[in-house]
């Protein structure tokens, strides 16, 4: 039976097709994964199943019907339900009322103390350790993210779409989650799952649709398609650049950085740090890790001979009545004439060069950046740092959330500003980003825990970025650790309470998923480090009860403050 | 539903109280406390549709003309020509019906402004503001029929006094224990949120305009009764502003209580009374509502900063 189906779906964006066409249906009982890199048309057919978007063409039906009108909100809720990638938490509301937004009460009154009731029991079923009463803003990133989860789960609606539910969550969360997806799933539940990493589509999903650019690829049952093919279908993967000189001029060189952040409950240290001479260092960790914060503050210092270091910061916006050659051209003003004044003609000559240089598909100078598809602005926005060819530069995820194509001319503007001798420090959650890097540093709870030049292991990196490799105490478990051409590994049996932990690497062309079972008083952590076709997840631990509390409190430590803004 | 921060104001009020009987004992007379209630009657009711409109996350500048206008037009449109009316001379009993009508009419003109035309709330109120001003034609004298809610005396209590109480408790209620009410809060916190969670924003909005404008107009209508002019006085709107960051209402929309604006009104008032049982110069008072203000903001930043938990919430701009 079809619960949700779109047919010949199409939306344009301005002069970009976001949807071209798309046919997808998602039967009841059934976990549909949709898959594609970020720009693929994902969100834009998220938001169109979930009527918050009109399509230019085609329709979407649940169980058959056609779809309510696009104001009819109350019959769109009953239809489909939704955690968003973006945040739909009101945090100035408590955790119960965000639960049971607009439909607090059966009757007229809302009895505050019931609703309560229902929260809490409601939370407790999902396993979210939070009271109702709380202001959702003083909820961390997390437990917002749960409360969204629990919140789509208990809607009642027969069609739930899951856009990166496990974006935020660690792993016994996403255990959870999962767990309940499963029940809901055998209760005839039809979800439509479009997950964080791509590898999730195999703990999950039973079929899988993969979009790019807009347009439909193929859709096909889980079990008949291997990750190698799932890669490809995706596309663009980018490929490895040659070795670099190893003796390099050194143009920074910062020792002994310390932070504060938050209110000063975190200390954040990196003993020392040199960048040499067009050399691409890259520096990932999980959110809240401390990375974002180490780069500002590096972004903050100076090169060896007194230069600033120019900086690509975060949420970095271009000025958006200026045209693109106002925009790009705003680090190089010096150079468009004499005492101030900008020669109207040497800006447009300054700007063509740097569109051509940076592959801006633009329609001139003149064009205004407030149309510009976010792609392109990105690329104004990298064009507008390096333009000067500064001695050094600080990107903060500068390829985030643009499709395949731009993110691959993205890098590929770095490597070549590198190769004019500028060092960059180059920060990315996303490892994947950091294959152009001659180094990798890989922070963890506020400390750079792992350090490896061009050509560093993924597994090993993956492990670092989830704390593993840096704590002590690391014992082997028998049957997980590198196994090699495998498709499952499977196994670790962990007996007794004494502290054990792993990171277990797994390389084969498709491989996946460790299971551990503990018995005993031990708590266990399972994940698995996996180095296949391009596709990647997380490290197989098992810890005893000590370890695991040391590790989550640091954890939660960091990703409580270290980003803070 | 943070009840601390509504509550804070009460030992302020309680300390105005026990300054104002300190200097003289009548201070707290019956006949003095009717007094001073009758005289933050308008400025409550203006403060409640400003209030309602902040929580809903939108800003309106223009209430206090509206305001001024709606009984100026009611008593254009009943006078005859003789006694400067503009010779409409609808009956005498549609006066009120006419005033509100034209409160509801100012609140649609900003929603349309705001909401269809989608122009930014702050410049357009503000637009709304100047043209409503400069529409009120004075009047030589109002008919009786609007003077009469400010001026009646019910079982020896002012008829504004009992006419505000009864809207607060209505709308402590509504904002407090009502979907619909509720739905203020959820459409000022987080626009898309609430749409996804199946409320018509665009309705919500709307019907908040309108009651702003409404409740603008029945202010005006009690000024009116109570000093014979139009409307309050000019600049009142900086006071509305002022009671209701003084009483936690935030500017950035999905925060506070009508419980926490009517505290605010009551602390101004208050303070203003102490202050001049005390002697201080009429002229120095304003400096005082602004030191209010400048603490209630610290305040609310100090809450925000040593709130338990993560993430500490961006400055609002």
């Amino acid at each position: 039976m079809i619960t949700a189906s779109a047919h010949g779906v199409s939306k344009r964006f301005g002069p970009t097709a976001a949807l071209d066409g798309l046919h997808l249906t998602v039967q009841a009982g059934e976990v549909h994964g949709l898959a594609g890199h970020s720009g693929a048309g994902k969100s834009t057919l998220v938001s169109i199943l979930t009527g918050l978007t009109r399509p230019d063409a085609g329709r979407v039906r649940f169980d058959g019907n056609a779809s309510p009108r696009l104001g009819d909100r109350e019959a769109w809720r009953r239809s489909v339900a939704c955690v968003h990638q973006r945040p739909t938490i009101i945090p100035s509301l408590s955790v119960a009322e965000n639960l049971f937004l607009h439909r607090q009460s059966d009757g007229v009154l809302i009895g505050w103390r019931a609703l309560n009731r229902k929260a809490a029991a409601l939370l407790e079923t999902f396993g979210v350790a939070v009271k109702p009463s709380r202001l959702a803003r003083d909820l961390t990133v997390e437990q917002r993210q749960l409360v969204e989860i629990a919140r789509a789960l208990s809607t009642g609606a027969r069609f739930i779409v899951l856009d990166e539910p496990t974006a935020r969550l660690d792993g016994p969360a996403i255990d959870r989650l999962f767990a309940s997806i499963h029940v809901l799933k055998e209760n005839g539940v039809a979800f439509l799952y479009v997950p964080h990493h791509a590898s999730e589509i195999y703990d999950v999903c039973q079929s899988v649709t993969v979009l790019r650019d807009g347009k439909h690829v193929l859709t096909r049952a889980v079990d008949e398609l291997p990750q190698q093919e799932l890669a490809e279908a995706m596309g663009g993967v980018v490929e490895e650049q040659p070795v670099g000189p190893t003796e390099r001029e050194p143009v920074v060189a910062v020792e002994g950085i310390s932070l504060q952040t938050g209110l000063g409950s975190l200390q954040m240290g990196l003993g020392s740090l040199q960048m040499g001479l067009g050399e691409i260092v890259g520096l990932t960790g999980s959110e809240g890790s401390g990375k974002v914060a180490l780069a500002e503050a590096i972004g903050r210092t100076r090169c060896l001979d007194g230069s600033e270091i120019a900086c690509l910061p975060r949420h970095s916006a271009l000025v958006p009545q200026f045209s693109i050659a106002g925009n790009i051209t705003l680090s190089v003003a010096d150079r468009l004439g004499r005492f101030g004044l900008v020669d109207p003609r040497r800006l447009r000559s300054t700007a063509r060069q740097l569109i051509e240089e940076f592959g801006i598909r633009a329609t001139g100078p003149a064009q205004p950046v407030h149309r510009l598809p976010a792609g392109e602005a990105r690329k104004v926005l990298l064009a507008r740092t390096l333009a000067a060819q500064p001695q050094a530069a600080v990107l903060i995820e500068p390829v985030s959330g643009v499709d395949s194509d731009t993110r691959r001319s993205l890098l590929n503007s770095v490597v070549v500003a590198a190769s004019r001798g500028t060092a960059v420090l180059l920060v990315s959650g996303d490892v994947d980003d950091l294959r152009v890097c001659d180094r990798i540093l890989v922070m963890h709870a506020g400390r750079v825990v792992f350090e490896a030049p061009r050509g560093w292991d993924e597994a090993e990196v993956l492990a670092a970025i989830e704390g593993l490799a840096a704590i002590e105490g690391v014992t082997e478990v028998e049957g997980v650790t590198e196994v090699e051409g495998v498709t499952e590994a499977e196994g670790a049996e962990v007996e007794g309470v004494t502290a054990t932990e792993t990171a277990a690497a797994t390389k084969g062309a498709a491989a996946t998923k460790a299971a551990a079972t503990t018995k005993g008083t031990t708590a266990t952590k399972a994940a698995a480090a996996t180095k296949g076709a391009g596709t990647t997840k997380g490290t197989a631990t098992t810890k005893g009860t000590t370890a695991t509390k040391g590790a989550a409190t640091t954890k939660g430590a960091a990703a409580s403050k270290g980003e803070a803004k | 539903m943070t009840k601390l921060r509504d509550l804070i104001l009460v030992p302020v009020i309680v300390a105005l109280l026990v300054t104002g009987v300190l200097i003289d004992p009548a201070f707290l007379s019956a006949e003095n406390v009717i007094a001073l209630l009758r005289q933050q009657t308008e400025l409550s009711l203006l403060v409640l549709a400003e209030v309602a409109i902040l929580i809903a996350g939108r800003i309106d500048l223009s209430i206090t003309a509206t305001a001024a206008l709606a009984p100026a037009l009611a008593a254009g449109l009943v006078l005859p020509a003789a006694s400067g009316g503009l010779g409409v001379g609808l009956p005498e009993w549609s006066a009120i019906p006419v005033c509100l009508a034209a409160g509801a009419l100012a609140g649609a003109l900003n929603a349309l402004l705001i909401l269809q035309f989608r122009l930014p709330a702050f410049a357009a109120t503000l637009g709304t503001l100047i043209l409503l001003t400069g529409l009120t034609v004075s009047v030589a004298e109002h008919p009786g029929q609007l003077r009469y809610l400010g001026r009646a005396v019910w079982l020896g209590v002012p008829a504004s006094i009992w006419l505000c109480t009864l809207i607060f408790v209505a709308a402590i209620v509504f904002l407090g224990l009502f979907r619909h009410g509720r739905s203020l809060y959820a459409v000022g916190g987080d626009l898309d949120a609430a749409k996804a969670a199946g409320i018509r924003t665009g309705r919500v909005l709307w019907l908040t305009f309108l009651t702003g404008g409404i409740l603008a107009a029945l202010a005006g209508m009690l000024a009116t009764g109570r000093t014979g002019a139009d409307g309050p006085p000019q600049g009142t709107i900086f006071l509305v502003f002022a009671a209701a960051i003084i009483g936690g209402i935030s500017l950035s929309g999905g925060g506070g209580t009508p419980f926490g604006a009517l505290c605010g009104v009551l602390t101004l008032g208050l303070t203003d009374s102490v202050l001049r049982l005390a002697g201080m110069q009429a002229t120095w008072i304003p400096a005082i509502y602004g030191a209010l203000v400048i603490a209630a903001l610290a305040l609310a930043r100090v809450q925000a900063t040593y709130r338990p938990g993560p993430p500490a919430p961006p400055v609002p701009r």
